[in-house]
Parts: C-alpha cells; structure tokens; sequence
C-alpha cells in the first residue's frame, strides 16, 4: 500500500491498536515547560509512579520568565512559583536536557528542541502545547496534548491516539522577494480557515515548501495548528540534513550515517492519497497582515478590512462584525492606513536568527516611528540571542530605537510582563490575534518579521516591498 | 475519573464560533500549579467587568450584565451550547478544568479543536458534536423556552429535550465511550500493557540508538 508520511510516521511508533482503532503511540521526545507540567508531575506523584524515560524529557522555563532585568530574578511570585516547581520536579526525577531560567541557553521550547537536535526526523514529540506542531518541520510526528496526557507521558511513555486524517498542501512556484514562510502559513489560514484542517495532520509540500529554509519550514508547521490541524509535516530532505547536522543531540559517525539513510525512507509515496489537498500558487501570496481576532481574519497587505454587511452567513457576519469591534476598525479601512502602537518581534514562530536578519534587514539605518511606543526584539532562545549579538543585529535594531531583551514567550501570551494595555495596536510576528491574548483589550495583527520592522519604521502597515 | 452515564441538566448557549481556550480561561490564571479553582474565572474576561488576576476575590468583582452566563435563567447551567470550533487555540487543560469547575458536565457544538476535545474526555467532560443545523434548532429552543433543560444518555448516545420533541443521535468513539462510562484511569489502563511498551522501546532503542 502506498502511505503518506504521516501515515508512515503513525505506524512505526504503534505499541498497540485497540479494537475500535486507538492506537497506543511511543514517544520519543518528551518537552516540558513550566506552565503545563506541574499538575502532570504532581499526579505522577500521587499515584507514587516515575517517569518512565526521564531521558525523553528536554524541558525549560519560557512562558512565564521575564525578558528583562534578569538579575533581579522573577518578581511576580506566582509565575516564580511555578518555574521553581518545574526546577524541583526536574531536579527530583531527572532529565536528558534542562535550561532553567538564567540558563545561557534557556529559550522558547519549540526553538531549543531544534536548536539542540533535540527534534530529529522520524521521531514522536509531544508537548504539553499546541505549537508542538512546529516540530513536524524536521519530519518527525509532533502535535500537543493537554496535561492529563503529560502525565500520561511521564507514567507511560505513550499515548492514546486515533489515526488523523490526512491533508496536503502544495504550495507550487517561488515565492516572490519580501515574500516569507509566514505569509506563506497566513495565507494558507486565509484560505482554508482556522478549522479547515481540523482532525487532519497536513504535510505541506511542493516547490516552494522545498526551498524554504528550516526556520522558514519550522514557522509554517508551527502555525498549522491554528488551521486546526493536529500536526503539521514536511518531508525531510538535504535541508534538514544539514540543520540537524552536528547539533548536541544529533547522532555523529556511523550513527548518523544510518539515521540519514532511514530518514531519507520518510516521504509520502508516489501516488499516496489524501484526504484532502489544496493547492496554491507561490507567486500570488503577498505579504499579508491580521485584521480581526482569529488568524484566518487576514488580507494581503493591499487590501482593507471587509465590510460585515457583504457577508450572507449570519454567524460569519455577526463574527467579523464582533472583531471589528474589539479591534476598534470601521469596515472598510485600507491595512496600510492603521497606525500602531506597538510590535512585538518574537515567539515560536518567528524569532529565530533568520527571522531577526530579516527585521534588522528592514531596520538598519532607520528610526522606528515617534508614534511607536515599544519595539521589542526577544529572541526565540540564549542561543539566537548569542549568534544574533556576533552579527550585531542587536546593534542594528538598538540604532533603530528597537528594545533588545532576554528570550521567552513574552508578549506572544503576556504572561510576564510584556502585554499590552487595553486598547493598544501591535504588530506582532507570533501567532495567535485572539481576544487578550497580548493583554486585555490589545489588538494584535499577526505579520511576517519584515512586515512588522517595516510598520515600526513606518508607524502603521506598510508592504515591506515598497519601503524606499 | 467522574464516570459519565446519564446526565440532565439546563442548557446555556454560547453564541459565538471560534471561542479560544484564552476566552475560556485567560492566561494570567494558568500560573497555578494546582488543577482546581479555575471555575470562577471561566470566561472571565466577558464574564467580568474588571480585569481579573489571580488572588483576587471574585465575588467581589462587578458581573457583565450582558454575558450570557451571567443571565439568571442560566443560573446552574451544566450544558454549554456552542457553535462550531469551539475549544481553539492553545493547548491548555486549564479550559476544561475550568468549565467542569464551573460546573458544566457537558459541551454540545458542531465541531471542536482537536486538543481541546480530546482534553474535556481526560476530565469527564463530555463534547457532543451535533450538525450546525441541530445545535441551530438547539439555540432555538434554548433562546425561545427558560429553562430548557437537554437529557444526555451516554450509553445509548442521545440528547433529548424533556418533552421529548427533540431527539439527536451522536457519535463517540468505542473507546472514549468506555473510558468514560466507567470512569477508567487512562494510565491504569495503558500500564497493563506495560509489557509490550517495554519490549517496543526496547527494539526501537536497539535499531536507532540515537533516540536514547
Ligand atoms: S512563544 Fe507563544 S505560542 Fe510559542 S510556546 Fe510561547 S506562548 Fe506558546
């Protein structure tokens, strides 16, 4: 039978299938983060078990930690509270990697995974997080799960899973100049929408997919999620070789010799079918940018925030029209005619070292707008941070009037101190525009790094290409 | 686990679609290490005139007159009615600690977020899927009559109003179905197999030593 690569992936980690098909899957990669875990390790506690393979584990404190100011320690002291019970709970079982706070190498867990080769082709990784789903760019399984099934993990080292359905999109031709992987994702979201792949796990492939680079391939797969998708995948290949290749955990010697002759097994098959597929032309994405409070809310950046009054579906209507209103737009208004108030350039989508070259691209030897309060670059991990400081890009966006912190989540979720105050207008490189999700009453329009170095020069929306 | 047999109760509709697990429980209250207490903050940014932080005493705090759950007829509701991909976004078990804790049993909408899904049947929470047109009638009903009240049968798969003019069918898989009839421990569960994780891990770990 001809099988895809996700159908490919499910199988060899199947433990047992139970009559109805539930499959018990083995997990291979096993990442922690502070928020997550606790009630995971607490009732692994209770129930007097241990974790199965500690070795699984790679874990580190990034949703909760500050981004500035870090010799004075975390000050909120529930935050601190829960990133010591995550240092206690690793102290106390074990773990193959843990990059506490401080840690030279700390960062967002979806950026240090494959910074460390801790994500490898062909492997299951799970995460007590939706964005797990960024690791499929390497070709390994990796999707999110609650924290009931973190425990799960910990006392099992499986989980329960039904086979997803299976959905691809071919992207075809070559993306245009000023044209990156996260418009790319936004626009596929436009099209399909935020439950469009929905019980699916969507390989993306085609020309264009093929010519990314890992970060560009790893920002795409990171957003399938917000199509719905359980996982995202692309087919491993020379690109990813090179990535993996020599990083702390990847294998070296004859041992690598071996994995890559496996990893190259990991392709659809000729003729493999889908469930579903959608095909898109490379060459019509512009850059695009949020409008509303879902991702799929999105236009190209010629474009204007739609008019609810065209819409026929009531519930579509009703839904633009609440967006519109939180986000404090008149129908109609053209995207390069709203001014921001902030940007944020981070999260794991888009703060990886390419994603910071191609902002300080955009800033070097401009001013960041006098209506722009905060520019804030943070850094996906210690490591970005490091390599970006030895190429002086944190020269580049400090000359520009951008701030340059410490790496985490940050304003992605604002659950430190980085938020938005009630009102406020941010053009943000991370993933989700939802209502609050920067801080209460924030508006956030989701942008390509580019995109969002450009609006702070600009002080509101700008294509990216016609920046003189 | 609470085992989940049959259930009635008074119906609340939620009449958005799309509702994220950040509308269900805002990120300021995932700082717990604890998984109860999240109840009273369900929702807590429509629920809530002010902005809620964790410590603060809700009852305290000035309602929205206009949430939907704040409405006295829904006083004690414990089925949520939604409209379609209700549970999106982050991953966050937070969202269904939180609405069992409010005191929801069960969620009836066209369809969910995969995680989120699978998350409310860790917590004996059960997520119904009905057709947009059903839950549409559901709404109806909900809206037009105080009081409405569904009662869902597990074992059997139905929701019935309790005049008995609205009948539906759902599906849940075989498994899920068990699990939650019986209140089974997930882990307890997969641990009998331990055998078989043990010598699957073991060939694995053999083949491909750079997984270790
Ligand atoms: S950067 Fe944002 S989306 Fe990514 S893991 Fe952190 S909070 Fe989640």
């Amino acid at each position: 039978m001809r099988r895809t690569l996700y159908d490919k992936l499910f199988d060899s980690h199947v433990v047992r299938t139970e009559a109805d098909g539930t499959a018990l899957l083995y997990v291979d990669r096993h990442l922690v983060h502070e928020v997550t875990s606790p009630q995971a390790f607490e009732g692994l506690k209770l129930a007097g078990r241990r974790p199965w393979r500690a070795g699984s584990i790679v874990a580190t404190a990034d949703h909760n930690t500050p981004t500035q100011d870090w010799a004075h320690g975390i000050r909120d002291p529930i935050s601190r509270t829960q990133v010591e019970t995550l240092d206690a709970n690793i102290r106390q079982y074990g773990a193959k990697a843990y990059f506490p706070f401080l840690d030279k190498r700390q960062g967002i867990v979806h950026v240090i995974g494959p910074e460390t080769g801790a994500t490898l082709p062909g492997m299951t990784v799970v995460c007590g997080d939706s964005h797990t789903s960024t690791h499929g760019a390497f070709g390994a399984l990796a999707w999110g799960i609650g924290t009931s099934e973190v425990e799960h993990v910990l006392a099992t080292q499986c989980l329960l899973a039904k086979r997803a359905k299976t959905m691809l999109v071919r992207v075809e031709g070559r993306l245009g100049p000023g044209v990156t992987a996260k418009d790319l994702v936004l626009a596929v979201i436009g099209r399909i929408g935020t439950a469009g792949g929905t019980g699916h796990a969507i390989e993306f492939g085609g020309a264009a997919i093929r010519a990314l680079s890992m970060e560009g391939r790893m920002t795409v797969c990171n957003m399938a999620i917000e199509a719905g998708a359980r996982a995202g995948l692309v087919a491993p290949d020379d690109t990813t070789f090179d990535y993996v290749r020599g990083r702390p955990f990847a294998p070296v010697g004859a041992q690598w010799d071996r994995a890559i002759a496996l990893w190259r097994t990991l392709a659809s098959d000729e003729g493999a079918t889908y469930d579903a597929t959608h095909v898109f032309d490379a060459a019509e994405i512009m850059p695009q940018v949020t409008w509303g409070t879902s991702p799929e809310m999105v236009v190209p950046v010629d474009g204007r925030v739609p008019d609810p009054d065209r819409e026929r579906d009531a519930t579509r209507r009703d839904g633009i029209a609440k967006a519109l209103e939180y986000m404090g737009l008149v129908p109609n208004t053209r995207i390069t005619d709203i001014a921001i108030d902030k940007v944020f350039i981070g999260s794991c989508t888009n703060s990886r070292i390419e994603d910071l070259r191609a902002a300080a691209a955009v800033a070097r030897g401009r001013r960041v707008a006098s209506n722009v309060k905060l520019a804030m670059v943070v850094p996906g991990s210690g490591s970005v941070k490091a390599q970006a400081e030895v190429e002086g890009l944190d020269l580049v966006f400090l000359a520009a009037g951008f701030e340059w912190r410490e790496p985490g989540c940050s304003m992605c979720l604002a659950m430190n101190d980085d938020r938005l105050e009630p009102g406020e207008r941010c053009a943000s490189t991370s993933n989700r525009n939802f209502e609050g999700r920067q801080g209460a009453g924030g508006r956030t329009h989701l942008v390509s790094p580019a995109m969002a170095a450009a609006a702070a020069i600009a002080g509101r929306f700008v294509d990216v290409r016609r920046l003189s | 686990m609470q085992p989940f047999r049959v259930h009635s109760g008074l119906v609340a509709p939620l009449d958005r679609a799309n509702v994220d697990t950040d509308a269900i429980i805002p990120k300021q209250f995932l700082k717990s290490i604890k998984r109860s207490g999240f109840g009273p903050n369900l929702f807590d940014a429509w629920r809530y005139l002010d902005h809620g932080e964790p410590g603060i005493d809700n009852a305290k705090r000035p309602l929205n007159p206009d949430f939907v759950l704040n409405e006295p007829r829904y006083r004690g509701a414990s089925i949520l009615l939604a409209r379609r991909n209700f549970g999106c976004g982050s991953s966050r078990e937070h969202a269904p600690w939180a609405l069992a804790d409010y005191g929801f049993r069960a969620i009836i909408a066209p369809s969910y977020a995969d995680i989120f899904h699978n998350n409310c049947y860790k917590n004996g929470l059960l997520p119904i899927v009905l057709g947009e047109s059903e839950v549409a009638r559901l709404f109806d009903a909900t809206l037009a009559f105080p009081g409405f009240t569904l009662t869902i049968d597990l074992e059997r798969q139905t929701v019935v109003s309790k005049d008995g003019s609205m009948a539906f069918g759902f599906e849940v898989e075989p498994f899920r179905k068990k699990c939650l009839l019986e209140g089974l421990d997930d882990i307890g569960l997969t641990l009998r197999h331990a055998d078989e994780i043990r010598t699957f891990e073991a060939r694995r770990l053999a083949e491909q030593p750079w997984l270790a």
